[in-house]
């Protein structure tokens, strides 16, 4: 196989980890919506923690990007 | 289709080249101005302009002076009083200083022909270093030898608590990491997409052009033109909730070493 060729499959092969990524984020704000519907009084309290959950969640997919990066460019 | 490397626009380049200068230890350095330095001077100059220009003290405050107003009691009440509490106020400072100045940098990327001095490592590993170092600072001078509990889970066996001690202490030396990779990520990633689907708009309005069935492009170049349209103000939110994520973040980790002993 050709080397470029390679290189291309493994980096779209490497961007499958944003299928994680997108199920953690769909969790994420999905369980936050239902609580904040319970509990609206208390959804503002909670948002900070959600961006927090945001972040750490978004950074997974963001390592298989670098990876996608690092396997296509170097 | 025309070919574009959508990677171009990350390039630095010099804009006042200075000769090399050579520093002791360290070899020649080369201190020109780049794009990238360009733009974060910018950022800092304006930052400090709307402040000055903002610092009216009237009792009915303005809307430079509500502006600031609000993102100073932003900054207060939910990052630093939110998180680390009334022992957070010392903090403030410089938790404002970095929001303001990677949300500058993110907006100031997003203008046509600007550059977006956070899609460079080397700028986002500089400012999570940075912080990194405050954090180990402030811990080792605020609890000495007791900011090693901060590794030690209380209330458990002690094999698995040597075990998850191993544990906390990766999961520690990896945050200068994870904060420089995120916004990195972040707004290469974004810029790339639409720079990706700006493409689209012309390849597909010169394909069309050729008349005919061809002419089928233009419809394609307008959904690509709304969903640009679309991205960008989806960039507009991304570049201020990165900067929030990466100043809420630098709040828990100063959390942890400052509430230490009190658990807040």
């Amino acid at each position: 196989m050709d080397i470029h060729a390679a290189k291309a499959l493994g980096a779209g092969l490497a961007m499958t980890g944003l299928i994680g990524a997108g199920l953690g984020l769909g969790i994420l704000f999905g369980n936050y919506l239902q609580a904040a519907i319970r509990n609206p009084a208390a959804a503002a309290g909670e948002r900070t923690y959600l961006f927090i959950g945001l972040a750490l969640t978004e950074s997974m997919g963001l390592f298989a990007f670098v990876m996608g990066l690092l396997i296509y460019f170097v | 289709m025309a070919v574009m490397n959508p990677m171009e626009q990350f390039l630095v380049e010099k804009v006042v080249p200075l000769p090399p200068i050579s520093a002791p230890g360290l070899g020649s350095l080369d201190l020109s101005i780049t794009n990238s330095v360009l733009f974060m001077i910018l950022a800092a100059g304006l930052i400090m302009a709307f402040l000055l220009a903002a610092a009216r003290r009237e009792i009915l405050p303005g809307r430079m002076q509500a502006t600031a107003e609000f993102l100073y009691t932003f900054v207060d009440g939910t990052l630093t009083g939110g998180i680390i509490g009334d022992r957070g106020r010392p903090f403030l400072p410089f938790v404002f200083s970095l929001f303001l100045f990677i949300a500058m940098i993110n907006l100031l990327g997003l203008i046509p022909l600007g550059f977006t001095a956070t899609s460079q490592l080397a700028v986002t590993v500089t400012l999570a270093v940075m912080t990194f170092g405050i954090v180990l600072i402030v811990g080792l001078t605020r609890n000495g030898l007791g900011f090693f509990k901060l590794f030690w889970p209380t209330g458990m066996n002690v094999f698995l608590a040597g075990f998850l001690c191993i544990m906390e202490v990766i999961s520690f030396l990896i945050r200068p990491g994870t904060l420089a990779l995120r916004l990195f990520g972040n707004m290469l990633g974004g810029h790339i997409v639409m720079f990706v689907f700006a493409s689209f708009i012309v390849g597909l309005g010169m394909f069309g052009m050729q008349g005919g069935l061809a002419s089928l492009g233009f419809v394609g170049a307008g959904l690509s033109f709304a969903l640009v349209t679309g991205l960008f103000i989806l960039e507009l939110l991304v570049a201020g909730l990165q900067a929030f994520v990466f100043a809420a973040l630098t709040c828990i980790y100063l959390n942890e070493v400052v509430n230490l002993d009190h658990g807040h």
